[in-house]
């Protein structure tokens, strides 16, 4: 038993079947969980008011943001070196879910800014640098939309995940040098120092796995729909063959 | 190598608006910038730097689409994959004689557009050096673009869109250094990590443009 055996088309299909039903209740559950107990059953903040509140969508969509992008540069390395198609399908079933986590965080980012910093949008190193992954993205999926070929997309998409990877991350630091940050720091790292307090923290965490959730069965649905797209094609091209 | 170099290079002067065209719009796009800003001098110096960058930036882009597309339809690019010559050295010239014939150019006029900004003489230095050391990194990634999108009918407006955020590092030193260049501050660090960017975009995105045109090819 290795994880190389849902390579294979069969057996991914017959495991993310089974398991998808059990993803998207944990899922919905820690959703409502973490969201409900964050908005409803948590003090306000003493200077920012309820507003912290949408720490509870704007910290883990934004983790899932860079995260969709890290799954997708393994895949595309998994596509290019040993030619799974799942793991290219993989890749392009995860983009749209990544760009509507990024949409979502800088959303969140900017109704949270207007009455905190009084603006909703600030050349602000980490906001610019989810600006422009949400660029990458866009590109990455409009890549995929304008080749026809799929082996050809698959290959090409990974070499501008890879080459895109190298460039967001040069972007990110470069961005810092450019204009300083208005940003705050990580709420959320293993230094505890830095964290935001335990009546806060809890719900986040909930609110996050709740989120990590979402994605891989989002993800997990649209392989599945990628794979029937693509068994379709092929039955449509040996019917028109014979 | 060197008989392919002389051939980029012969056909994009004789083909006409290889040369041209890209100093031509880069030429325009400062002469509109003051109608829509409006003539005020001070203003003028302040974005100079940004301007010159970003027209820097899109003349490079306007010739990216021809680099491997007009070899590709007249098959001449499957004769270049099939010699012994490695795809990796192919990219690589292609990208010198994008770069001869776009950031060279560009380079060297720069000078005389600032004046038409009225970007400090001092800056002048600054703007030379960091576009020599910019725009063969912005050669490198348009290859990359255009080996991605050899084989589509329309692939201008994706390069763009593939190609632009692939640009912002080098936009950003670059715009720096003759920021500070023009506000007589030392310019060095920017100027030194454009540099480092530059080559090591140089050093790993041939092997990525080679990449693609294999898949388009195969």
């Amino acid at each position: 038993m290795s994880i190389w055996e849902y390579a294979n088309p069969k057996r991914f299909m017959q495991t993310s079947g089974w398991a998808l039903p059990y993803l998207t209740v944990a899922s919905a559950v820690c959703l409502v969980v973490g969201l409900v107990w964050g908005f409803f059953f948590t003090p306000d903040d003493f200077r920012q008011g309820s507003t912290v509140k949408i720490i509870y969508l704007h910290v883990p969509s934004a983790l899932m943001a860079i995260n969709a992008w890290l799954m997708m540069l393994v895949a595309s390395l998994i596509w290019l070196v040993r030619r799974h198609h799942v793991s290219a399908l993989a890749a392009k079933a995860a983009a749209p879910v990544g760009v509507t986590m990024t949409l979502i965080a800088l959303a969140t980012g900017a109704i949270w800014g207007q009455p905190m910093w009084g603006t909703y949008w600030a050349w602000d190193p980490r906001l610019t640098s989810f600006l422009i992954l949400f660029l990458f993205y866009l590109g990455y999926m409009a890549l995929w939309a304008a080749i026809e070929d799929p082996d050809t997309a698959a290959d090409l998409t990974s070499v501008l995940c890879l080459v895109g990877s190298v460039f967001a991350l040069l972007s990110r630091y470069a961005v810092n040098f450019w204009n300083q940050g208005l940003h705050q720091g990580a709420s959320l790292s293993l230094d505890k120092e830095e964290n935001v307090a335990d009546v806060f923290y809890f719900p986040l965490l909930v609110s996050i796995a709740g989120f990590v959730l979402l994605f891989v069965a989002l993800v997990l649905l649209r392989t599945r729909t990628e794979i029937r797209a693509r068994r379709l094609s092929a039955l449509r091209a040996r019917e028109r063959a014979s | 190598m060197i008989a392919l170099l002389r051939r980029d290079l012969i056909l994009a002067i004789r083909a006409g608006g290889g040369f041209g065209l890209g100093l031509a719009f880069f030429l325009i796009l400062v002469v509109l910038v003051p109608f829509g800003v409006g003539p005020s001098q001070a203003m003028l110096a302040a974005i100079a730097p940004g301007i010159l960058w970003i027209g820097a930036l899109l003349s490079c882009l306007l010739s990216l689409d021809r680099i491997f597309q007009l070899d590709y339809e007249d098959g001449t690019l499957d004769i270049l994959a099939t010699s012994p010559m490695p795809l990796e050295a192919l990219a690589t010239i292609k990208a010198l004689a994008h770069w001869i014939t776009t950031g060279l150019p560009l380079t060297l006029t720069a000078p005389f557009l600032g004046i038409l900004l009225n970007l400090p003489w001092e800056a002048n230095i600054w703007l030379i050096a960091s576009l020599a050391l910019g725009t063969p990194a912005l050669s490198a990634l348009g290859t990359f673009g255009a080996a991605l999108t050899v084989g589509l009918k329309r692939g201008g407006l994706l390069i763009s869109l593939l190609v632009l955020p692939l640009y912002v590092p080098t936009l950003i030193f670059g715009a720096e250094t003759v920021r500070r260049g023009a506000e007589g501050l030392p310019a060095t660090t920017p100027l030194m990590l454009l540099a480092g960017i530059t080559a090591g975009t140089l050093a790993i995105l041939p092997f990525a443009t080679a990449a693609a045109l294999r898949a388009n090819l195969r």
